[in-house]
Protein backbone atom coordinates (compact mmCIF):
# COMPACT_ATOMS: atom_id res chain seq x y z
CA UNK A 1 0.00 0.00 0.00
CA UNK A 2 1.84 3.67 -1.36
CA UNK A 3 0.04 6.47 -0.61
CA UNK A 4 1.44 9.72 -1.39
CA UNK A 5 3.29 11.91 1.27
CA UNK A 6 0.88 14.80 1.83
CA UNK A 7 -2.11 12.65 1.78
CA UNK A 8 -0.15 10.43 4.19
CA UNK A 9 -0.02 14.00 6.28
CA UNK A 10 -3.58 15.07 5.74
CA UNK A 11 -4.24 11.80 6.84
CA UNK A 12 -2.40 11.78 9.92
CA UNK A 13 -3.56 15.60 10.88
CA UNK A 14 -6.75 14.51 10.52
CA UNK A 15 -6.47 11.57 13.26
CA UNK A 16 -5.47 14.73 15.87
CA UNK A 17 -9.05 15.99 15.10
CA UNK A 18 -10.59 12.93 15.30
CA UNK A 19 -9.28 11.96 18.56
CA UNK A 20 -9.68 15.34 20.13
CA UNK A 21 -13.24 15.25 19.10
CA UNK A 22 -13.86 11.44 20.82
CA UNK A 23 -11.91 12.55 23.68
CA UNK A 24 -14.70 15.51 23.78
CA UNK A 25 -17.65 13.15 23.56
CA UNK A 26 -16.59 10.86 26.44
CA UNK A 27 -15.85 13.97 28.61
CA UNK A 28 -18.94 15.11 27.44
CA UNK A 29 -20.12 16.04 31.51
CA UNK A 30 -17.08 18.20 31.81
CA UNK A 31 -17.45 19.48 28.54
CA UNK A 32 -21.17 20.43 29.51
CA UNK A 33 -19.30 22.17 32.51
CA UNK A 34 -16.97 24.23 30.97
CA UNK A 35 -19.58 25.88 28.64
CA UNK A 36 -21.75 26.75 31.86
CA UNK A 37 -18.89 28.09 33.62
CA UNK A 38 -18.00 29.84 30.50
CA UNK A 39 -21.41 31.54 30.12
CA UNK A 40 -21.23 32.54 33.96
CA UNK A 41 -18.18 33.94 33.66
CA UNK A 42 -19.12 35.46 30.51
CA UNK A 43 -22.23 37.00 32.44
CA UNK A 44 -20.69 37.70 35.15
CA UNK A 45 -18.11 40.09 33.72
CA UNK A 46 -21.12 41.59 31.36
CA UNK A 47 -23.21 42.34 34.38
CA UNK A 48 -20.31 44.73 35.47
CA UNK A 49 -21.23 47.01 32.40
CA UNK A 50 -25.21 46.68 32.68
CA UNK A 51 -23.75 47.49 37.01
CA UNK A 52 -22.22 50.74 36.59
CA UNK A 53 -25.23 53.07 36.45
CA UNK A 54 -26.56 51.98 39.89
CA UNK A 55 -23.15 51.64 41.19
CA UNK A 56 -21.88 55.23 40.46
CA UNK A 57 -25.26 56.85 40.88
CA UNK A 58 -24.65 58.65 37.17
CA UNK A 59 -26.23 58.10 34.38
CA UNK A 60 -24.02 56.81 31.84
CA UNK A 61 -24.43 54.38 28.38
CA UNK A 62 -24.56 51.31 30.13
CA UNK A 63 -24.80 49.62 26.93
CA UNK A 64 -21.85 50.53 25.38
CA UNK A 65 -20.08 49.22 28.39
CA UNK A 66 -21.84 45.84 28.25
CA UNK A 67 -20.92 45.82 24.54
CA UNK A 68 -17.25 46.55 25.55
CA UNK A 69 -16.95 43.41 28.14
CA UNK A 70 -18.97 41.05 25.98
CA UNK A 71 -16.51 41.82 23.27
CA UNK A 72 -13.35 40.86 25.62
CA UNK A 73 -15.03 38.06 27.92
CA UNK A 74 -16.05 35.97 24.50
CA UNK A 75 -12.64 37.01 22.49
CA UNK A 76 -10.73 36.43 25.61
CA UNK A 77 -12.52 32.58 25.78
CA UNK A 78 -11.76 31.86 22.57
CA UNK A 79 -7.96 32.90 22.83
CA UNK A 80 -7.61 31.26 25.96
CA UNK A 81 -9.16 27.89 24.73
CA UNK A 82 -6.88 27.99 21.75
CA UNK A 83 -3.89 28.81 23.89
CA UNK A 84 -5.01 26.30 26.53
CA UNK A 85 -6.13 23.34 23.99
CA UNK A 86 -2.19 24.03 21.37
CA UNK A 87 0.14 24.62 24.74
CA UNK A 88 -1.21 21.65 26.90
CA UNK A 89 -1.15 19.18 24.20
CA UNK A 90 2.35 17.80 25.48
CA UNK A 91 1.13 18.00 29.36
CA UNK A 92 -2.21 16.35 28.41
CA UNK A 93 -0.66 13.32 26.70
CA UNK A 94 1.94 12.77 28.96
CA UNK A 95 -0.56 12.31 31.64
CA UNK A 96 -2.65 10.00 29.41
CA UNK A 97 0.49 8.20 29.08
CA UNK A 98 0.26 8.02 25.24
CA UNK A 99 3.47 10.71 24.90
CA UNK A 100 5.79 7.81 23.29
CA UNK A 101 3.54 6.63 20.99
CA UNK A 102 2.37 9.58 19.29
CA UNK A 103 6.27 10.63 19.11
CA UNK A 104 7.02 7.40 17.79
CA UNK A 105 4.82 7.51 15.13
CA UNK A 106 5.94 8.66 11.75
CA UNK A 107 4.43 12.11 11.06
CA UNK A 108 6.12 15.04 10.50
CA UNK A 109 5.81 17.64 13.77
CA UNK A 110 4.49 20.38 11.73
CA UNK A 111 1.91 17.63 10.36
CA UNK A 112 1.15 17.27 14.20
CA UNK A 113 0.80 20.62 15.29
CA UNK A 114 -1.33 21.49 12.39
CA UNK A 115 -3.85 19.21 13.55
CA UNK A 116 -3.93 20.28 16.94
CA UNK A 117 -4.43 23.75 15.99
CA UNK A 118 -7.17 23.10 13.45
CA UNK A 119 -9.20 21.50 16.31
CA UNK A 120 -7.32 24.19 18.59
CA UNK A 121 -9.46 26.76 16.06
CA UNK A 122 -13.00 24.89 15.72
CA UNK A 123 -13.18 24.25 19.53
CA UNK A 124 -12.44 27.85 20.59
CA UNK A 125 -15.12 28.84 17.72
CA UNK A 126 -17.51 26.51 19.01
CA UNK A 127 -17.45 27.67 22.86
CA UNK A 128 -17.19 31.11 21.66
CA UNK A 129 -20.10 31.14 19.59
CA UNK A 130 -22.03 29.13 22.33
CA UNK A 131 -21.59 31.87 24.95
CA UNK A 132 -22.59 34.75 22.46
CA UNK A 133 -25.87 33.04 22.37
CA UNK A 134 -26.32 32.74 25.71
CA UNK A 135 -25.47 36.13 26.67
CA UNK A 136 -27.56 37.25 23.74
CA UNK A 137 -30.72 36.02 25.94
CA UNK A 138 -29.99 38.23 28.74
CA UNK A 139 -29.19 41.78 27.50
CA UNK A 140 -30.33 43.42 24.35
CA UNK A 141 -27.74 44.11 22.34
CA UNK A 142 -27.53 46.81 19.33
CA UNK A 143 -25.09 46.11 16.76
CA UNK A 144 -26.63 47.89 13.97
CA UNK A 145 -23.38 49.52 13.53
CA UNK A 146 -20.93 46.71 13.49
CA UNK A 147 -18.75 45.78 10.88
CA UNK A 148 -19.03 42.21 11.49
CA UNK A 149 -16.99 40.96 8.65
CA UNK A 150 -13.90 42.78 9.51
CA UNK A 151 -14.58 41.62 13.04
CA UNK A 152 -13.92 38.11 11.74
CA UNK A 153 -11.01 38.81 10.00
CA UNK A 154 -9.09 40.17 12.27
CA UNK A 155 -9.94 37.64 14.73
CA UNK A 156 -8.54 35.35 12.74
CA UNK A 157 -5.62 36.74 11.93
CA UNK A 158 -5.04 36.96 16.01
CA UNK A 159 -6.23 33.52 15.76
CA UNK A 160 -2.64 32.74 13.51
CA UNK A 161 -0.19 34.99 16.16
CA UNK A 162 -1.94 33.25 18.86
CA UNK A 163 -0.82 29.68 17.32
CA UNK A 164 2.59 30.59 17.41
CA UNK A 165 2.51 31.52 21.18
CA UNK A 166 0.71 28.51 21.91
CA UNK A 167 3.28 26.38 19.92
CA UNK A 168 5.82 27.83 22.19
CA UNK A 169 4.13 27.11 25.29
CA UNK A 170 3.60 23.59 24.70
CA UNK A 171 7.41 23.09 24.66
CA UNK A 172 7.20 23.69 27.98
CA UNK A 173 5.98 20.40 29.73
CA UNK A 174 8.51 19.20 27.63
CA UNK A 175 11.04 20.58 29.42
CA UNK A 176 9.87 20.81 32.86
CA UNK A 177 7.66 17.37 33.22
CA UNK A 178 6.36 19.46 36.26
CA UNK A 179 6.68 22.60 36.40
CA UNK A 180 5.37 23.17 32.88
CA UNK A 181 2.00 23.44 33.29
CA UNK A 182 2.57 25.71 36.04
CA UNK A 183 4.51 28.34 33.83
CA UNK A 184 1.44 28.02 30.59
CA UNK A 185 -0.67 29.53 33.26
CA UNK A 186 1.38 31.93 34.23
CA UNK A 187 1.86 33.08 30.75
CA UNK A 188 -1.98 32.50 30.09
CA UNK A 189 -2.56 35.45 33.37
CA UNK A 190 0.03 37.42 32.34
CA UNK A 191 -1.98 37.83 28.96
CA UNK A 192 -5.32 38.37 30.58
CA UNK A 193 -3.26 40.76 32.70
CA UNK A 194 -2.14 43.01 30.32
CA UNK A 195 -3.84 42.72 26.88
CA UNK A 196 -6.59 45.08 27.95
CA UNK A 197 -9.28 42.60 27.83
CA UNK A 198 -11.35 44.49 30.51
CA UNK A 199 -10.24 47.77 30.24
CA UNK A 200 -7.84 49.66 28.03
CA UNK A 201 -4.38 49.01 28.43
CA UNK A 202 -3.58 52.97 28.95
CA UNK A 203 -5.26 52.34 32.49
CA UNK A 204 -2.36 49.94 33.43
CA UNK A 205 0.93 50.84 35.46
CA UNK A 206 4.27 51.79 32.68
CA UNK A 207 6.08 48.79 33.52
CA UNK A 208 3.17 46.56 32.32
CA UNK A 209 2.62 48.76 29.00
CA UNK A 210 5.44 46.62 27.59
CA UNK A 211 3.91 43.45 27.69
CA UNK A 212 0.43 44.97 26.41
CA UNK A 213 2.44 45.85 23.21
CA UNK A 214 3.82 42.95 23.22
CA UNK A 215 0.69 40.38 23.53
CA UNK A 216 -0.83 39.99 20.49
CA UNK A 217 -4.52 39.71 22.35
CA UNK A 218 -4.02 43.49 22.55
CA UNK A 219 -4.28 43.97 18.84
CA UNK A 220 -6.86 41.49 18.44
CA UNK A 221 -9.05 43.44 20.61
CA UNK A 222 -8.61 46.59 19.93
CA UNK A 223 -9.27 45.81 16.44
CA UNK A 224 -12.69 43.80 17.11
CA UNK A 225 -13.50 46.47 19.49
CA UNK A 226 -12.81 49.12 16.82
CA UNK A 227 -15.34 46.64 14.18
CA UNK A 228 -17.90 45.95 16.06
CA UNK A 229 -18.10 49.16 18.39
CA UNK A 230 -17.40 51.78 15.90
CA UNK A 231 -18.04 49.68 12.60
CA UNK A 232 -14.43 50.06 11.80
CA UNK A 233 -13.82 49.64 8.19
CA UNK A 234 -11.45 47.03 7.36
CA UNK A 235 -9.27 49.37 5.29
CA UNK A 236 -8.58 51.29 8.67
CA UNK A 237 -8.06 47.95 10.11
CA UNK A 238 -5.42 46.54 7.55
CA UNK A 239 -2.59 47.72 10.16
CA UNK A 240 -3.55 45.91 12.89
CA UNK A 241 -4.47 42.91 10.66
CA UNK A 242 -0.72 42.90 9.15
CA UNK A 243 1.19 43.43 12.64
CA UNK A 244 -1.11 39.91 14.11
CA UNK A 245 -0.58 37.95 10.74
CA UNK A 246 2.96 39.39 10.71
CA UNK A 247 3.60 38.00 13.90
CA UNK A 248 2.10 34.59 13.17
CA UNK A 249 4.25 34.55 10.55
CA UNK A 250 7.23 34.59 12.80
CA UNK A 251 5.78 32.88 15.58
CA UNK A 252 4.38 29.87 14.21
CA UNK A 253 8.11 29.24 12.52
CA UNK A 254 10.05 29.87 15.34
CA UNK A 255 7.64 27.50 17.45
CA UNK A 256 7.92 24.74 15.10
CA UNK A 257 11.71 25.54 15.03
CA UNK A 258 11.48 25.44 19.67
CA UNK A 259 9.55 22.48 19.25
CA UNK A 260 11.64 20.34 17.42
CA UNK A 261 15.15 21.42 19.67
CA UNK A 262 12.23 20.88 22.75
CA UNK A 263 11.70 17.24 21.64
CA UNK A 264 15.77 16.23 20.59
CA UNK A 265 16.45 18.30 24.16
CA UNK A 266 13.70 15.44 25.58
CA UNK A 267 15.06 12.69 23.85
CA UNK A 268 18.62 13.40 24.83
CA UNK A 269 17.76 13.73 28.67
CA UNK A 270 15.16 11.07 29.11
CA UNK A 271 12.27 13.77 29.95
CA UNK A 272 9.53 12.36 27.03
CA UNK A 273 8.48 9.88 29.77
CA UNK A 274 9.98 7.38 32.39
CA UNK A 275 8.60 4.23 33.72
CA UNK A 276 9.21 0.71 32.89
CA UNK B 1 -7.69 -19.16 16.95
CA UNK B 2 -4.60 -19.16 14.62
CA UNK B 3 -6.81 -19.53 11.36
CA UNK B 4 -7.13 -15.57 10.56
CA UNK B 5 -3.69 -15.08 10.03
CA UNK B 6 -4.12 -13.94 6.64
CA UNK B 7 -6.25 -11.69 6.59
CA UNK B 8 -3.62 -9.84 9.24
CA UNK B 9 -2.49 -6.48 7.70
CA UNK B 10 0.06 -6.99 4.82
CA UNK B 11 3.93 -6.03 4.94
CA UNK B 12 4.82 -3.12 3.10
CA UNK B 13 7.96 -4.11 2.88
CA UNK B 14 10.78 -3.51 -0.28
CA UNK B 15 11.69 -7.04 -1.96
CA UNK B 16 15.25 -6.37 -1.30
CA UNK B 17 14.13 -7.05 2.80
CA UNK B 18 13.15 -10.51 1.80
CA UNK B 19 17.05 -11.81 2.81
CA UNK B 20 17.30 -13.82 5.65
CA UNK B 21 20.98 -12.94 5.41
CA UNK B 22 20.25 -9.40 5.89
CA UNK B 23 21.11 -7.40 9.06
CA UNK B 24 17.60 -6.25 11.08
CA UNK B 25 18.98 -4.54 14.02
CA UNK B 26 22.27 -3.48 14.13
CA UNK B 27 23.35 -1.43 17.57
CA UNK B 28 27.09 -0.29 17.74
CA UNK B 29 28.68 0.74 20.99
CA UNK B 30 25.67 2.50 22.30
CA UNK B 31 26.26 4.48 25.37
CA UNK B 32 22.93 6.16 27.17
CA UNK B 33 23.15 7.68 30.39
CA UNK B 34 21.09 9.80 32.53
CA UNK B 35 21.81 13.08 34.54
CA UNK B 36 20.64 12.84 38.17
CA UNK B 37 18.32 15.77 39.57
CA UNK B 38 19.94 19.17 39.22
CA UNK B 39 23.09 18.47 37.80
CA UNK B 40 24.53 21.73 36.58
CA UNK B 41 22.42 24.90 36.23
CA UNK B 42 19.69 25.52 34.62
CA UNK B 43 21.46 26.94 31.47
CA UNK B 44 23.88 24.08 31.08
CA UNK B 45 21.64 21.72 31.11
CA UNK B 46 19.59 23.12 28.53
CA UNK B 47 22.58 23.85 26.61
CA UNK B 48 23.83 20.33 27.31
CA UNK B 49 27.28 21.88 28.68
CA UNK B 50 26.14 20.05 32.47
CA UNK B 51 29.27 18.51 34.43
CA UNK B 52 28.40 14.90 34.76
CA UNK B 53 26.97 14.47 37.98
CA UNK B 54 28.20 12.45 40.37
CA UNK B 55 24.67 10.64 40.52
CA UNK B 56 24.51 9.70 36.66
CA UNK B 57 23.40 6.83 35.51
CA UNK B 58 24.58 4.55 32.88
CA UNK B 59 21.83 3.13 31.89
CA UNK B 60 23.11 1.32 28.64
CA UNK B 61 27.18 0.85 28.60
CA UNK B 62 28.67 0.29 25.10
CA UNK B 63 26.45 -1.87 24.02
CA UNK B 64 26.95 -4.05 20.49
CA UNK B 65 24.83 -6.82 19.00
CA UNK B 66 23.25 -7.32 15.43
CA UNK B 67 20.13 -8.91 14.88
CA UNK B 68 19.53 -10.66 11.73
CA UNK B 69 16.31 -10.70 10.06
CA UNK B 70 13.35 -12.74 10.79
CA UNK B 71 14.94 -13.34 14.31
CA UNK B 72 13.43 -13.30 17.60
CA UNK B 73 15.97 -11.64 19.96
CA UNK B 74 15.15 -11.49 23.60
CA UNK B 75 16.73 -9.62 26.21
CA UNK B 76 17.12 -10.85 29.80
CA UNK B 77 18.52 -8.56 32.80
CA UNK B 78 17.53 -7.96 36.55
CA UNK B 79 15.15 -5.00 37.19
CA UNK B 80 16.95 -1.64 36.23
CA UNK B 81 19.45 -3.14 34.10
CA UNK B 82 18.53 -0.62 31.03
CA UNK B 83 16.58 -3.37 29.17
CA UNK B 84 13.63 -0.24 28.39
CA UNK B 85 16.11 2.16 27.95
CA UNK B 86 17.60 -0.12 25.22
CA UNK B 87 14.34 -0.99 23.73
CA UNK B 88 13.30 3.24 23.66
CA UNK B 89 16.83 3.98 22.03
CA UNK B 90 15.67 1.40 19.08
CA UNK B 91 12.09 3.48 18.94
CA UNK B 92 13.76 6.70 18.39
CA UNK B 93 12.21 7.90 21.80
CA UNK B 94 15.50 8.15 23.39
CA UNK B 95 18.97 9.49 21.62
CA UNK B 96 22.18 7.54 22.12
CA UNK B 97 25.18 9.66 23.80
CA UNK B 98 27.02 8.14 21.84
CA UNK B 99 27.33 4.92 19.25
CA UNK B 100 25.06 3.91 16.35
CA UNK B 101 21.82 2.88 15.58
CA UNK B 102 20.71 1.16 11.99
CA UNK B 103 17.80 -0.38 11.34
CA UNK B 104 18.02 -2.16 7.85
CA UNK B 105 20.62 0.07 6.80
CA UNK B 106 18.88 2.97 8.41
CA UNK B 107 20.51 5.44 11.01
CA UNK B 108 17.55 6.03 13.96
CA UNK B 109 18.61 9.25 13.90
CA UNK B 110 19.60 10.53 10.52
CA UNK B 111 16.91 8.85 8.96
CA UNK B 112 14.15 8.97 11.47
CA UNK B 113 11.20 8.70 9.74
CA UNK B 114 11.77 6.17 7.59
CA UNK B 115 12.73 4.42 10.74
CA UNK B 116 9.94 5.17 12.24
CA UNK B 117 7.34 3.50 9.34
CA UNK B 118 9.42 0.06 10.09
CA UNK B 119 9.07 -0.04 13.46
CA UNK B 120 6.39 -0.60 16.46
CA UNK B 121 6.94 -1.19 20.17
CA UNK B 122 4.35 -2.42 22.92
CA UNK B 123 5.69 -1.29 26.24
CA UNK B 124 4.99 -2.74 30.08
CA UNK B 125 2.54 -0.41 30.89
CA UNK B 126 -0.58 -0.25 27.86
CA UNK B 127 -0.76 4.03 27.95
CA UNK B 128 -4.13 5.04 26.12
CA UNK B 129 -6.41 7.09 25.95
CA UNK B 130 -8.02 5.61 28.95
CA UNK B 131 -11.71 7.59 28.57
CA UNK B 132 -11.64 6.40 24.74
CA UNK B 133 -12.71 3.02 23.52
CA UNK B 134 -9.68 0.13 21.70
CA UNK B 135 -11.37 1.53 18.37
CA UNK B 136 -11.26 4.75 19.17
CA UNK B 137 -7.28 4.26 20.31
CA UNK B 138 -6.54 2.05 17.22
CA UNK B 139 -7.97 4.73 15.17
CA UNK B 140 -5.42 7.70 16.05
CA UNK B 141 -3.02 5.30 16.33
CA UNK B 142 -3.93 3.47 12.55
CA UNK B 143 -4.30 7.48 11.13
CA UNK B 144 -0.72 8.38 12.16
CA UNK B 145 0.80 5.99 10.47
CA UNK B 146 -1.79 6.77 7.39
CA UNK B 147 -3.77 4.21 7.23
CA UNK B 148 -7.71 4.61 6.37
CA UNK B 149 -10.08 4.52 8.47
CA UNK B 150 -12.01 1.60 7.10
CA UNK B 151 -9.08 -0.44 6.63
CA UNK B 152 -8.17 0.36 10.69
CA UNK B 153 -11.57 -0.83 11.29
CA UNK B 154 -11.98 -4.25 9.38
CA UNK B 155 -8.06 -5.08 10.57
CA UNK B 156 -8.48 -3.71 14.33
CA UNK B 157 -11.74 -5.85 14.98
CA UNK B 158 -9.93 -8.74 13.39
CA UNK B 159 -6.64 -8.91 15.52
CA UNK B 160 -8.43 -8.11 18.75
CA UNK B 161 -11.01 -10.68 18.30
CA UNK B 162 -7.54 -13.66 17.65
CA UNK B 163 -6.68 -11.98 20.96
CA UNK B 164 -9.47 -13.15 22.58
CA UNK B 165 -11.06 -9.83 22.79
CA UNK B 166 -14.79 -9.74 23.34
CA UNK B 167 -16.55 -7.72 20.63
CA UNK B 168 -18.50 -5.51 23.67
CA UNK B 169 -15.25 -4.82 24.85
CA UNK B 170 -13.97 -2.60 22.04
CA UNK B 171 -16.45 0.02 22.19
CA UNK B 172 -16.42 0.64 25.62
CA UNK B 173 -13.90 3.10 27.64
CA UNK B 174 -10.43 1.25 28.30
CA UNK B 175 -10.42 2.49 31.73
CA UNK B 176 -13.19 -0.16 32.67
CA UNK B 177 -10.47 -3.14 31.17
CA UNK B 178 -8.57 -5.41 33.43
CA UNK B 179 -4.70 -4.75 32.77
CA UNK B 180 -4.16 -7.94 30.56
CA UNK B 181 -6.99 -6.87 28.26
CA UNK B 182 -4.96 -3.58 27.80
CA UNK B 183 -2.17 -5.26 27.09
CA UNK B 184 -3.69 -6.85 24.33
CA UNK B 185 -5.09 -3.90 22.46
CA UNK B 186 -1.82 -2.59 22.91
CA UNK B 187 -0.46 -5.53 20.84
CA UNK B 188 -3.13 -4.92 18.33
CA UNK B 189 -2.13 -1.41 18.09
CA UNK B 190 1.59 -2.31 17.36
CA UNK B 191 0.34 -5.55 14.64
CA UNK B 192 -1.78 -2.75 12.90
CA UNK B 193 0.88 -0.87 11.27
CA UNK B 194 2.15 -3.94 10.31
CA UNK B 195 6.09 -3.08 11.85
CA UNK B 196 9.15 -5.30 10.13
CA UNK B 197 10.83 -4.58 13.56
CA UNK B 198 8.61 -5.25 16.59
CA UNK B 199 9.76 -4.19 19.94
CA UNK B 200 8.55 -5.56 22.65
CA UNK B 201 9.14 -4.17 25.97
CA UNK B 202 7.62 -7.08 28.78
CA UNK B 203 4.85 -7.99 26.25
CA UNK B 204 3.35 -10.60 28.79
CA UNK B 205 3.87 -9.07 32.29
CA UNK B 206 1.01 -9.56 34.03
CA UNK B 207 -1.25 -11.43 31.36
CA UNK B 208 -2.78 -14.77 32.96
CA UNK B 209 -1.08 -18.08 31.69
CA UNK B 210 -3.63 -18.17 28.58
CA UNK B 211 -3.24 -14.82 27.57
CA UNK B 212 0.60 -15.01 28.15
CA UNK B 213 0.05 -18.15 25.43
CA UNK B 214 -2.07 -16.25 23.03
CA UNK B 215 0.36 -13.31 22.57
CA UNK B 216 3.33 -15.65 22.62
CA UNK B 217 1.71 -17.47 19.33
CA UNK B 218 0.84 -14.19 17.89
CA UNK B 219 4.58 -12.96 18.25
CA UNK B 220 5.21 -16.33 16.34
CA UNK B 221 3.12 -15.43 13.93
CA UNK B 222 4.69 -12.15 13.58
CA UNK B 223 7.83 -14.08 12.17
CA UNK B 224 6.09 -17.14 10.23
CA UNK B 225 3.36 -14.82 8.45
CA UNK B 226 4.93 -11.46 8.20
CA UNK B 227 8.73 -11.78 8.16
CA UNK B 228 8.84 -9.76 11.18
CA UNK B 229 11.95 -9.15 12.86
CA UNK B 230 11.21 -9.15 17.06
CA UNK B 231 13.39 -7.47 19.91
CA UNK B 232 11.76 -8.87 23.14
CA UNK B 233 12.36 -8.28 26.82
CA UNK B 234 11.07 -10.43 29.52
CA UNK B 235 11.26 -11.31 33.00
CA UNK B 236 9.68 -14.64 32.02
CA UNK B 237 12.19 -17.36 31.43
CA UNK B 238 10.25 -19.89 29.92
CA UNK B 239 8.97 -17.77 27.21
CA UNK B 240 12.32 -16.18 26.50
CA UNK B 241 13.42 -19.80 26.12
CA UNK B 242 10.06 -21.07 24.03
CA UNK B 243 10.53 -17.74 21.90
CA UNK B 244 13.87 -16.52 21.11
CA UNK B 245 16.31 -17.86 19.35
CA UNK B 246 19.16 -15.82 20.64
CA UNK B 247 19.62 -13.95 23.82
CA UNK B 248 21.33 -11.28 25.74
CA UNK B 249 21.48 -10.98 28.85
CA UNK B 250 22.64 -7.60 29.81
CA UNK B 251 23.73 -6.22 33.91
CA UNK B 252 24.28 -2.57 34.39
CA UNK B 253 24.01 -1.76 30.86
CA UNK B 254 26.50 -4.06 29.74
CA UNK B 255 25.84 -7.03 28.12
CA UNK B 256 27.38 -9.92 29.87
CA UNK B 257 26.54 -12.99 27.24
CA UNK B 258 24.95 -13.27 23.89
CA UNK B 259 23.94 -16.46 22.63
CA UNK B 260 21.46 -19.13 21.66
CA UNK B 261 19.39 -20.19 24.97
CA UNK B 262 21.21 -23.43 24.80
CA UNK B 263 24.68 -22.09 24.34
CA UNK B 264 23.80 -19.96 27.45
CA UNK B 265 23.08 -22.76 29.21
CA UNK B 266 26.14 -24.66 28.46
CA UNK B 267 28.13 -21.97 30.08
CA UNK B 268 26.81 -23.03 33.46
CA UNK B 269 27.90 -25.61 35.13
CA UNK B 270 25.44 -28.81 35.75
CA UNK B 271 24.12 -28.45 39.96
CA UNK B 272 22.70 -32.12 39.74
CA UNK B 273 20.65 -31.41 36.86
CA UNK B 274 20.04 -29.87 33.40
CA UNK B 275 20.79 -25.99 33.70
CA UNK B 276 17.82 -23.67 32.94
CA UNK B 277 18.18 -20.29 31.75
CA UNK B 278 16.95 -19.13 35.68
CA UNK B 279 20.19 -21.09 36.54
CA UNK B 280 22.24 -18.49 33.93
CA UNK B 281 20.81 -15.87 34.82
CA UNK B 282 21.26 -16.06 38.79
CA UNK B 283 24.99 -17.25 37.37
CA UNK B 284 25.64 -14.24 35.54
CA UNK B 285 23.86 -11.19 36.68
CA UNK B 286 24.30 -12.43 40.57
CA UNK B 287 27.87 -10.38 41.02
CA UNK B 288 26.55 -7.35 41.95
CA UNK B 289 24.69 -8.86 44.69
CA UNK B 290 27.39 -10.93 46.08
CA UNK B 291 30.30 -8.16 46.50
CA UNK B 292 27.52 -5.92 48.24
CA UNK B 293 27.31 -9.06 50.58
CA UNK B 294 30.87 -9.94 50.77
CA UNK B 295 30.87 -5.95 51.40
CA UNK B 296 29.04 -5.89 54.60
N1 LIG C 1 14.22 8.75 31.59
C1 LIG C 1 15.09 8.45 32.56
N2 LIG C 1 15.65 9.41 33.33
C2 LIG C 1 16.53 9.10 34.29
N3 LIG C 1 16.93 7.84 34.59
C3 LIG C 1 16.41 6.83 33.86
C4 LIG C 1 15.47 7.07 32.83
N4 LIG C 1 15.12 5.88 32.27
C5 LIG C 1 15.81 4.94 32.94
N5 LIG C 1 16.59 5.50 33.90
C6 LIG C 1 17.52 4.76 34.80
O1 LIG C 1 18.29 3.91 33.98
C7 LIG C 1 18.45 2.62 34.59
C8 LIG C 1 17.90 1.54 33.68
O2 LIG C 1 16.49 1.64 33.63
P1 LIG C 1 15.59 0.75 32.67
O3 LIG C 1 14.20 1.23 32.82
O4 LIG C 1 16.17 0.75 31.32
O5 LIG C 1 15.73 -0.70 33.32
P2 LIG C 1 15.00 -2.07 32.95
O6 LIG C 1 16.06 -3.06 32.68
O7 LIG C 1 13.97 -1.85 31.92
O8 LIG C 1 14.31 -2.44 34.34
P3 LIG C 1 12.92 -3.24 34.62
O9 LIG C 1 13.25 -4.68 34.54
O10 LIG C 1 12.59 -2.84 36.02
O11 LIG C 1 11.93 -2.80 33.64
C9 LIG C 1 17.75 2.72 35.92
O12 LIG C 1 18.73 3.05 36.88
C10 LIG C 1 16.79 3.86 35.76
O13 LIG C 1 16.55 4.52 36.97
MG1 LIG D 1 11.90 -2.07 31.82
Amino acid sequence: MTLNPIAHEVRASYAFVERNFNLIKRYRWWEAVWIMYGIANALAVTYIGAGMGALTGQVLDTSFLVLYLLIGTVVWRYLSIMFDSIGEMIMWERWEGTIEYTMMAPVHRLTHLVGQTLFSILYGLFHAALILLAVAFFFHIDLSQANFGAALVVLMAGSISFIGVGIIAAVLPMLYPERGAQMINFAQALFLLASGIYYPVSVLPAWLQPISALSPATYALEGIRAALLQGASLASLLPTVGVLTLTGLITIPLGVVVFNWGERYAKRTGKLKRNG
Amino acid sequence: MLTTIEAMPRLRTAPALYDETRIALDVRDVVKAFDGQGAGTWWQRVSGKAPVAATQVRAVDHVSFSVRRREIFGILGPNGSGKSTLIRLLSTLLIPDSGRITVFGLDVERDERQVKRMINRVSVDAAFFKKLSPMENLLYAGRLYGLDGRAIREQSLEILGRLGLERKAIFEPMEDMSRGMQQKVAIARAFLTAPILMLLDEPTTGLDPRSKREVQAVVQDLRAVHDATVVLTTHDMDEAEALCDRIAIIESGKIVALDTPDGLKSRVARNGHEPTLEDVFMALTGKRLVTEEQAA
